[in-house]
């Protein structure tokens, strides 16, 4: 148990640096935050994982936790670039031509 | 030993969104260096209750989670209501 527990600290410490680099290294607003919420909420679960294989008893917590970031992340990312899209960011590409924009016509439905 | 491997790897991850926080071109990257910040320390204060077995850090973990959300949506709100 304590082995599988060590493995997947390590995997959870492994994104949430690639969640750092994803940060460092994109070009864009809408891939920043694509590439750091994504990375970070899985480092997440896999140390609320590990613990659970460490302490049996703590895992209703642990549960609680999970699901806790499992909703709250996507939406607050998700309602962030909402609003970067609103105030007229405009998403990097190399080709205009190729860049398709479906968000704006469903824009007028959201709020 | 196993800590100190994931405490160094959650440092690169928190110093190279410090960067972004800093450095950002656009205030919205500057949020999502503090969002990521905020669920990295997440994980850093569950790996502090494995280390002090004390279930107590996990409480510490769910409010500063639920802190970390609000301040997220009120930064995007009010950057929306502002723009």
């Amino acid at each position: 148990m304590t082995i599988i527990g060590n493995i997947l600290l390590i995997i959870s410490g492994l994104f949430y640096a690639l969640g750092g680099l994803g940060l460092f290294r994109m070009p864009d607003v809408y891939n920043r935050a694509q590439a750091g919420t994504k990375a970070t909420t899985l480092g997440t679960f896999s140390a609320l994982l590990a613990l659970c294989f460490f302490f049996p008893a703590w895992t209703p917590k642990l549960i609680l936790l999970l699901v806790f970031v499992a909703i709250t992340n996507p939406i607050g990312s998700s309602t962030l670039l909402r609003s970067a899209y609103k105030s007229g960011l405009k998403p990097y590409s190399k080709n205009d031509e190729l860049s398709v924009d479906q968000y704006k016509e469903v824009k007028h439905d959201l709020s | 030993m196993i800590n100190l491997i994931f405490f160094g790897l959650v440092a690169i991850g928190i110093l190279l969104s410090l960067y972004r926080l800093i450095k950002g071109p656009s205030n919205y990257d500057r949020i999502i260096g503090l969002d990521v910040i905020n669920v990295s320390i997440i994980g850093v204060l569950v790996v502090i209750a494995l280390i002090t077995e004390n279930e107590f850090f996990l409480d510490v973990a769910i409010v500063y989670g639920i802190l970390g959300f609000l301040e997220t949506i009120v930064f995007a709100k009010f950057l929306e209501v502002r723009s």
